[in-house]
Order: structure tokens, then C-alpha cells, then sequence
């Protein structure tokens, strides 16, 4: 079953249009809820006034003073009220004050307009240098959220010896994740102790993340909270941290109203509240000797993570660990650090930091070899990771990496080598059309960093019902990626049935364990492992009790499956996720295994620039990848086309624009992603290399296509146009023509 | 959910006559709503004030297009995929084919129509300057009887028209392009497709022994009204083909715009991409074989 092109398991429903979303679900009584925001970026909240003209003993209103529990979002550091109290600081525009709640939609909306806050404004910072200047000190002593060193070497001996210094600075803009449907949550809850139960139904990515929240929001146990996560129009890492806050917020007003609450947002509210990519920049000092081998690395690291902290820490430390890419180098600094702003919190989305710090090093490569008048093919081949070698952080590299041939198989592809020299030769033209060919190559760490996993100990089970099939249990959610069909393909392989017999179960906390977030390109290969496991441990135990002999036919084992169902009540086998004691790692010092293994891939562009426009057309575009063993060909090659197309977005239009920390352009009519017109046919190749980590040898791929487009695209706009400074994503036309004007004139 | 939902009363008159009766009768109280492609999206994010619409979609007097030995007459209902459907308009009036066709999403266009187009008067609206390109007249019409206007005098400032609060848009009217012509129009936008433009620049030539003797160019988005580029066209009338003055052309171009920073674009951009486009539509005209 891995490695076939299995139909996907809620595929017919959503083809059908049955599938029932969080704004399709109805409950008795329901309220609609509302949230009124702050609207300015930082001061002190002095007053909550009502405006006339509202029937305000119709509404159900909540402000912090009505939390039972914690008014902290529980996060990697509680530093998020869900709610601003009187006298507290508002530190970004769109900070939840007030909640609402009312049977008529119509009326919520005049509502919330009529609520006028009072505020003592204070002075904000709303850039990353203003925060890293300490303009205003907004958060802890020095503004920072979080700061990692890693170092290797000595990199201040080498500076003065090296044959070339060349230096860099990078930067790249937030990106809305831009799922289908915007977030939304229902809250059913019931009061008084001591059973009082709070339960939500919602769009979410990590089921036991809001499951933490509300515990603490309501300061209750774990057997009375409960999360239900529904059907998913896509999530993209959007739906990882914030629906903590809407949970709680639904919850709130269902918990004062005793009545269920659904809480969606609409595109533009979604668009300006909610987290989105970490803006970055990165500066790069390289030291290289006469032939181009690395000899030293300074990177300097920075993020905008936004008022709060919320996945900054780790969004930071993965941004680090990529920032060297898939290079080998004796002497490394990386100085990273997220610095705060009083605009909404960043948070996680596809690539996690990564595309950050590899979008600014796979540029500085190309940068670097056209300042030492290198082929960027050669410059990279020279400083590849290969087996033996060590990353920044002393992890040695295990695999028998072969990225030259990777890169090699992907320039052969892409017509690299005949397409140089085609190009050079009609861009010497007056043809107004200039063309460009180049690449990126890159890694994407799989699973948590560092001793994440070890830490987090997930588990996941398999369960045999009562009609003889077996059921997925884990709390790793659907979002469109595929994860119904993929864990069903797993199992099925493991225990010899065929993919129809085996299904996953309802994500509710009531029923499927803690397998831990649906982030981080974990859930094939970390969750995927663990319903191996427990696949294997299920066979057993049917076995043990003499319900099953091997061999053993798909029906024969439905059979044993029933007898026992029958005989026991109930069937399941858990594996808990342990550290695998050849695995190292020590976060004081950054030093050891970062991750227990990698995706590498090697994406090349094919561009077409309009001299008259700048408008950029990506006329071809090759994206290979080693990603240990794929499970579902169609289902992986989705995932990599649409990363690609998320990539392709970043780099050339994807651009938020702000006004005094919110969100201006909070439509898609005026945020632009690509549409089909925009993009070229991307063409997948995978290269199969398998695993021990992962199950039947797969490793991570969700993120991995987000990281290679950016850099490609810019060094493709490099071989088109010249050495221009092609510093920033999104490179649009308005800043492409600045740039061109820098080096031709205007 | 909606963004926005608020009061709002839309009247569906039953033809032309009555519709003329209602705008009269409560003068200035009324917003004309022909496909609702702008002012829907308007409405839902909540930057609509007007609360009253008038739906004309019941007014068959304003639909149908109408050719003569001279011209074409688009009733003010006409879709932008009406425009696209009809062989008449393929035949005389490529650029007008061509702005339909890069209006909206398909969806839009079955809805959006060329009234619409105008009387919303977005500087950035596809098919005016097309229309400018083409020395287009528009027919006003209300209780008090009709009149014509020429399309290039009809945007006054931003959002003005010459439109009393009692008239509505009846009919386009575009006069066949006689002789040789030359055709050309090119938005740029924000991507390929479902954009709104960020610069629009449709022109007409008329070719006669060589030499320009008719010019006229329509300019979107980079000045507060769809505007002729009078001071650009000046430069190359009457000169002949393989001698234009393009450099004095783009020079003089900076005197018909006015573009601004907003949301989608910069002025700096607007100012350079017009003159580039201007540039490569000369420069397609001079090697144009009549």
C-alpha cells in the first residue's frame, strides 16, 4: 500500500460538496459571536463605553473581567491575554477587547461598531529596526522574544586570511497563509461544578494545543475540556496558534450565555488578525579560499515576531538551523533573534523560518560566485554536505548524500547548461522580453527541532471495530495534505490489508491520544512511525490470543478482528514515541542532532522578465526532491506543486501591506496570489532514498517545496537582468524596476 | 459570513420608463446598480454608503447591441461577455475585445457591463480606455428627453460625470474606424488574470499616405479619470510612420498623467511603465506594414 496512488479517503464528499465545515454545522440556539479589536498599536485601555442605539441587554458581552480562569493563551511562553483588561497595555492594533454575541448577525455587526474603547495611545514600534534600536522598550528588557547562538569553529581567526570576504543583507515580507476557509470555531459549553464541560468544534491544526488553552482558560481538568477538530479548508501552519485565542473566545461567550456560539471570521477579518509568516533579514558574511571552499560563516538572523511571542522561539530556532543551508563550513556564527512589534503576532506557516534564512543564503551563493566570477553549479559543488561531514551544530551527516547529482539531475531537466547560453545570447538583443535560468539547493529539517520530540512523547494507536476494519487513532488533523489517506496507507501496509479496510477516526481529544501537533513535516514520518508501531503491536496481540496465525488474508484477519471485538469489548494498541538514543541534542548549547533527519531538494526556474512591465512570468519550473520513501505519488506531488505555487507567490507578489501595524490590503482582490494564468507547469520528480526514521522509509515533505522557489526565482532574475540588487522578496515589478533603474539608469 | 451587512432598499424598476420615474421622484437618492461587480464587493467589506440601489436589470431598453453602416451602439447593460461574443465588435474594435476579456473572472464578466464600466467611474476600470481610443459618444437619457456626450468630456474629476441626478447611461455609441487603423492595448496588472490594472493604455491610429492622420490614446489608472493623452498624441500626429518621435512622445505623456502611490502600485511606476508602454505601442506602429 505505500507507494500507491491511493484515492483520497474525503475525497468523494468534498467533490460532492457534503463535507461539513465549521460554518456548516448548526447547534440549537446557537449565537453568533463578534470581536472588537483594539484598533490602535499601543497604549493603555482606560474605559469600555456602549454607544447608544443598541439593545444591549439582548447581547451577551464578555471582557477580560468575565474569565473564570488564566487570561493567558497557553503557548511556549503565556505572554497573550485572550482579552485586554481595563488598565492593561494594548500592544497591537487588532488585540481582542471585547467579545459579543447575538442570534442576529446584522445587529452583531452594528454592535461591535458601536463599542467605543478609551485608550491612552503610547508610542509603538512598528518596524524591526525601530525594536532592535530600543526606540521603545515594548517587550521584556531589550525587546527580544528569543535569541539562539550557534557556533562551530572560529570564524574571527579566519576573516583575514581569506582568499574573498563577501557580504550580504536579505530580506522578506510577511506572507498570508491564505487557506480556503477562514477560521472559525463552535463552543458548546456547560457550567457548574463539578461538571461543568466545555467543548469546541472547530478549523484547527493541533487539537491538544487548544485542548492546553482552554484547560487554563477555564481552570479546568482535562476530562472537561474537550476539541473536536471538523473538516479543514486548508491551514498552512494559520490554524497552528490562533485558534487557541478563537476557541477561548467562542468558549468565553458560550460559557456566560449558556448557549452554543460560533465564531467565523470573514476574509477580512481573518486577514488582518490572524499570524502570519515571520518578515526577516538576514545579513551574511562569508569567508572563502582560492578555489571556493568555504571558510567561514557569520549569519545575522533577525524576525519580526509581532507583539507576542507566540511560535516565534521556535519559528526562530529552525530559521537558524537552515541558515547554512546544505553547506559545509569549518567555522559558523549564527546570531538569531526575534525582536517584537506592536503589530499582530507572526506565527507559524509552511517552512517555519526556513524559507527565511534559505531564501538569504541561496541568494548569497549566487551573489558569491558571480562576485569571484564562479559558476554557481561549481561554487555550490565545492562546499556540499556530504555523509561524514558536520552542520553547524556538530550534527554529522549519516546518509550517503548525493546532492551534486541531485543538482545535476535537476540542471539536465530544466535544459540548464544549453538554456545559459541560449538566453545570454538573445538577452544581448533588443528583444524587450529578457530570459533567466538558475536554481536553489536546500534541505528541510523533518519533525521537531532539537529534543522537541523526545520532550513531547507522542502516542498513536490503531483500534479493531466491531465489523472486523481498523481505525486511525491520533490527533494529527486533515487539512487538505492528505493525512486520512496517508496514515490509512501505513497501517494497511503494515497489517496486509488492502486501503479500504482501514479508516481514521473523528480528531476528538475525547477518543484519539496526543500525537502531538499537525506541523513541522512530522505526521508521515513521526506519527506515521508510531501507527506502524502500533499497527504491528495490533497483529501481535490478535496473534498472542490465538485469533490470528500468519499468513493470514485480509479476511481472515477481519474475522479475527470481530471474534475479538466480540471476546475483549475493545481492541487497540498504542506506540508512544522515545528517543532514539543515537539522537543528541542540548538546547543551552544549540550543539548535536537538530533533527533526525532531512528532506534535500534541488528546484529550478525558468523566468521571463518584461523590460517594459517588469512583470515576471516563470515559463518552467523543475522541483526534485529526496524525501526518503514517497506513500501516496499523486497525494506528495500535490504537496510539492502547491508548496511550489505558495513559493512562486512569496517570491514575486505576495506582499502585506501595512498602515500603522494593520493589514491595508486584507482582501484577496488587493493581496496577490497566483492564479493558474500565473504559474507554469511545475514538474515534480522525486528521489527515493529510504528512511529508518520514518514508516516504510518516508520522511517529512509538507514544508520542504516552500523553502527552494524564492531563491531560484531571484537568481533566475540575476541571470536575466544582470547583478542587480535582488535583495528582497517579493521582488515585484515596482521594486524590480527600482532596482534595474540603480544599475542602467533611469 | 458577511463582513458587513446593512440596511440597504433596492428598488427593481420593471423597464427604463419606470426607472427614470423613481430616480426623478427622489432626486439623488437612488445608486444605479447594472452587474453589482464593484459595488457588491464594496457592500461586503463595508465601504458602501449609499443604502438605496436601483436595479436596472429589468430595463430591457438598456441591453442589446445595435450595428449601423457607421457605428455600434451597446445598449449600457451590454456584458462584457456580450462584448467578447460579438463578431462585429472582434471586427472593428479589437482593443474593446480585449479590455472585456481581461475584465474580472469570467463569472464577472457574464455579470459586469459596460455601463457599469463607466458610470462607476473607477480611474482603473479595463474597457474605457479603450473607449477613449475610439472616440466613443455616450447617450444620457432621463424623464426630461436624451442627450449625447462625448465619452472623453463625460469624466469631470474623480468619480464626477456629466450625469444629473435624474439621468441614467442609455447607449454607447462607437464610430467603425475608417481607412487603415492600428490597434493596440495593453493593461498591466497585478498578475495574469482576476487583476485590477495598475496601468491601462489603449490606442487608435488612422494611417493615411505613411503618416498619422488620426491618434488617439485612452490611459487607465494613472490619473484620477480615464483620460485621452492629448499631449502624446499631438506629438505623433501627422507624422509619418518610419519618423515618430517616440522619446518626445513619452516626454510629453508626463504632462497628460498624474499617477499616485496607493495600495496596488507607485506613482514611480505608473510614471516609467506608461511611457515604457507607450514606447513599445509607437515603436509596434512604426513597423505596422500599410
Amino acid at each position: 500500500m505505500i507507494g500507491a496512488p491511493a484515492i483520497r479517503k474525503e475525497g468523494r464528499a468534498k467533490v460532492l460538496g457534503s463535507t461539513c465545515y465549521t460554518d456548516d454545522m448548526s447547534a440549537e440556539g446557537a449565537l453568533h459571536g463578534a470581536t472588537v479589536r483594539s484598533q490602535i498599536p499601543r497604549g493603555i485601555l482606560k474605559g469600555i463605553h456602549f454607544g447608544e442605539g443598541i439593545p444591549w441587554n439582548e447581547f451577551v458581552i464578555v471582557t477580560a473581567a468575565d474569565i473564570p480562569g488564566k487570561n493567558r493563551v497557553a503557548s511556549i511562553v503565556h505572554d497573550q491575554p485572550f482579552l485586554v483588561g481595563i488598565g492593561e497595555e494594548i500592544t497591537h492594533p487588532e488585540q481582542p477587547v471585547v467579545l459579543l454575541a447575538h442570534g442576529d448577525r446584522q445587529l452583531l455587526v452594528k454592535a461591535r461598531k458601536a463599542v467605543r474603547l478609551e485608550v491612552e495611545e503610547l508610542p509603538a514600534v512598528l518596524d524591526l529596526q525601530s525594536s532592535l534600536d530600543l526606540t521603545q522598550v515594548i517587550y521584556g528588557t531589550n525587546n527580544l522574544l528569543k535569541e539562539i547562538h550557534i557556533r562551530k569553529g572560529e570564524p574571527d581567526s579566519v576573516w583575514s586570511q581569506a582568499a574573498h570576504v563577501i557580504e550580504g543583507e536579505y530580506r522578506t515580507g510577511a506572507q498570508e497563509q491564505m487557506y480556503l476557509e477562514p477560521n472559525a470555531m463552535l463552543a458548546v459549553t456547560e457550567r457548574g461544578d463539578p461538571n461543568a464541560q466545555v467543548t469546541v468544534y472547530g478549523s484547527l491544526q493541533c487539537p491538544y494545543y487548544v485542548h492546553g488553552a482552554l484547560k487554563q482558560l477555564f481552570d479546568l481538568p482535562d476530562d472537561q475540556v474537550r476539541v473536536i477538530a471538523l473538516e479543514m479548508g486548508g491551514a498552512f501552519g494559520g490554524k497552528e496558534d490562533y485558534p487557541s485565542v478563537i476557541a477561548g473566545h467562542a468558549a468565553l461567550l458560550s460559557w456566560k450565555s449558556g448557549k452554543p456560539v460560533k465564531l467565523v471570521y470573514d476574509r477580512e477579518e481573518d486577514l488582518v488578525c490572524t499570524t502570519k509568516r515571520h518578515p526577516s533579514r538576514t545579513r551574511i558574511k562569508t569567508a572563502f579560499d582560492t578555489e571556493g571552499k568555504f571558510l567561514a560563516l557569520e549569519i545575522d538572523f533577525v524576525l519580526d515576531g509581532g507583539a507576542y511571542a507566540t511560535m516565534s522561539p521556535v519559528v526562530l530556532s529552525r530559521g537558524a538551523l537552515h541558515s547554512t543551508s546544505v553547506y559545509c563550513c569549518p567555522n559558523v556564527h549564527i546570531h538569531a533573534r526575534a525582536a517584537a512589534t506592536n503589530t499582530p503576532p507572526s506565527g507559524a506557516f509552511r517552512g517555519f523560518g526556513a524559507p527565511q534564512s534559505l531564501f538569504a543564503m541561496e541568494r548569497h551563493m549566487d551573489v558569491c560566485a558571480t562576485q569571484m566570477g564562479m559558476d554557481p553549479v561549481e561554487l555550490r559543488r565545492k562546499n556540499f554536505l556530504k555523509i561524514g561531514d558536520s552542520t553547524a551544530t556538530g550534527q554529522i551527516i549519516q546518509e550517503n548524500l548525493d546532492l551534486g547529482g541531485l543538482m545535476d539531475r535537476v540542471l539536465k531537466e530544466i535544459g540548464y547548461h544549453d538554456k545559459q547560453k541560449a538566453f545570454a545570447a538573445h538577452n544581448a538583443t533588443d528583444d524587450p522580453i529578457k530570459r533567466g535560468v538558475a536554481f536553489s539547493v536546500f534541505m528541510h529539517g523533518c519533525g521537531f527541532t532539537g529534543s522537541g520530540e523526545a520532550t513531547m512523547a507522542s502516542v498513536a494507536g490503531v483500534e479493531g471495530l466491531a465489523d472486523g476494519s481498523v481505525s486511525v487513532l491520533a490527533a494529527s488533523t486533515e487539512m487538505g495534505q492528505g493525512k486520512n489517506t496517508v496514515f490509512s496507507q501505513i497501517v494497511a501496509e503494515a497489517l496486509k490489508l488492502p486501503v479500504d479496510m482501514v479508516n481514521t477516526a473523528i480528531v476528538d481529544t475525547k477518543y484519539v491520544p496526543n500525537s502531538g501537533p499537525t506541523v513541522g513535516s512530522r505526521t508521515t514520518m513521526i506519527v506515521g512511525k508510531l501507527l506502524e508501531d502500533a499497527a504491528y503491536g495490533l497483529k501481535q496481540s490478535l496473534i498472542q490470543h490465538g485469533f490470528l496465525k500468519e499468513p493470514y488474508s485480509p479476511e481472515a484477519f477481519k474475522e479475527a478482528v470481530q471474534k475479538a471485538h466480540a471476546r475483549l469489548g475493545s481492541i487497540k494498541s498504542y506506540a508512544q514515541f522515545h528517543k532514539q538514543p543515537h539522537i543528541v541534542w542540548d538546547d543551552a548549547s544549540y550543539r548535536g542532532d537538530a533533527y533526525p533527519t532531512f528532506s534535500w531538494a534541488c528546484y529550478a526556474a525558468e523566468i521571463a522578465v518584461d523590460t517594459v512591465t517588469f512583470e515576471v512570468k516563470v515559463e518552467d519550473f523543475v522541483a526534485a526532491q529526496e524525501v526518503g520513501r514517497v506513500v501516496n505519488p499523486v497525494l506528495a506531488a500535490g504537496q510539492i506543486e502547491g508548496g511550489v505555487a505558495q513559493g512562486i507567490g512569496w517570491g514575486l507578489w505576495e506582499d502585506v501591506v501595512s498602515n500603522q501595524g494593520r493589514m491595508v490590503n486584507n482582501q484577496m482582490t488587493n493581496y496577490i496570489i497566483p492564479t493558474s494564468a500565473d504559474l507554469p507547469r511545475i514538474r515534480v520528480i522525486f528521489l527515493e532514498n529510504p528512511h529508518p526514521a520514518g514508516p516504510g522509509g518516508a520522511k517529512g515533505i509538507g514544508e520542504l517545496p516552500m523553502d527552494g522557489p524564492a531563491p531560484a526565482l531571484l537568481n533566475a532574475l540575476q541571470n536575466a537582468l544582470g547583478p542587480l540588487r535582488l535583495d528582497e522578496v517579493p521582488m515585484t515589478p515596482e521594486r524590480l524596476l527600482t532596482r534595474y533603474e540603480e544599475v542602467y539608469g533611469g | 459570513m458577511r463582513s458587513y451587512l446593512p440596511d440597504f432598499d433596492l428598488q427593481v424598476p420593471d423597464s427604463l420608463g419606470e426607472a427614470l420615474a423613481l430616480l426623478t421622484q427622489e432626486l439623488g437618492q437612488y445608486r444605479p446598480f447594472a452587474g453589482g461587480t464593484d459595488l457588491m464587493v464594496l457592500l461586503n467589506a463595508g465601504l458602501l454608503p449609499a443604502a438605496r440601489f436601483l436595479d436596472l436589470s429589468r430595463c430591457q431598453e438598456l441591453r442589446g447591441i445595435q450595428e449601423t453602416s457607421t457605428h455600434l451602439s451597446f445598449g449600457a447593460l451590454t456584458t462584457f461577455t456580450e462584448v467578447r461574443d460579438c463578431k462585429a465588435v472582434h471586427q472593428h474594435f479589437p482593443n474593446l475585445v480585449k479590455s472585456a476579456r481581461l475584465t474580472g473572472a469570467l463569472a464577472i464578466q457574464n455579470r459586469g457591463t459596460l455601463g457599469g464600466n463607466i458610470a462607476n467611474a473607477s480611474p482603473a476600470a479595463d474597457t474605457p480606455p479603450s473607449l477613449l481610443a475610439y472616440g466613443t459618444e455616450v447617450e444620457l437619457i432621463s424623464l426630461r428627453g436624451t442627450r449625447r456626450v462625448a465619452y472623453e468630456a463625460f469624466h469631470q474629476g474623480y468619480k464626477k460625470m456629466d450625469l444629473a441626478p435624474d439621468e441614467l447611461l442609455q447607449r454607447i455609441i462607437i464610430p467603425k474606424p475608417l481607412g487603415r487603423t492600428f490597434h493596440f492595448y495593453r493593461k498591466v496588472g497585478t498578475r495574469q488574470a482576476q487583476a485590477i490594472s495598475k496601468i491601462c493604455l489603449a490606442a487608435c491610429a488612422r494611417i493615411e499616405n505613411g503618416t498619422v492622420a488620426e491618434f488617439r490614446i485612452g490611459l487607465g489608472s494613472v490619473a484620477p479619470v480615464p483620460a485621452r493623452a492629448r499631449n502624446a498624441e499631438a506629438v505623433i500626429l501627422g507624422k509619418p510612420l518610419e519618423a515618430l518621435p517616440i522619446e518626445e512622445a513619452q516626454l510629453a505623456l508626463l504632462a497628460d498623467i498624474s499617477p499616485i502611490d496607493d495600495i496596488r502600485s507607485s506613482a514611480h511606476y505608473r510614471r516609467v511603465v506608461s511611457q515604457k508602454v507607450l514606447g513599445q505601442m509607437l515603436r509596434e506602429l512604426s513597423q505596422s506594414s500599410f
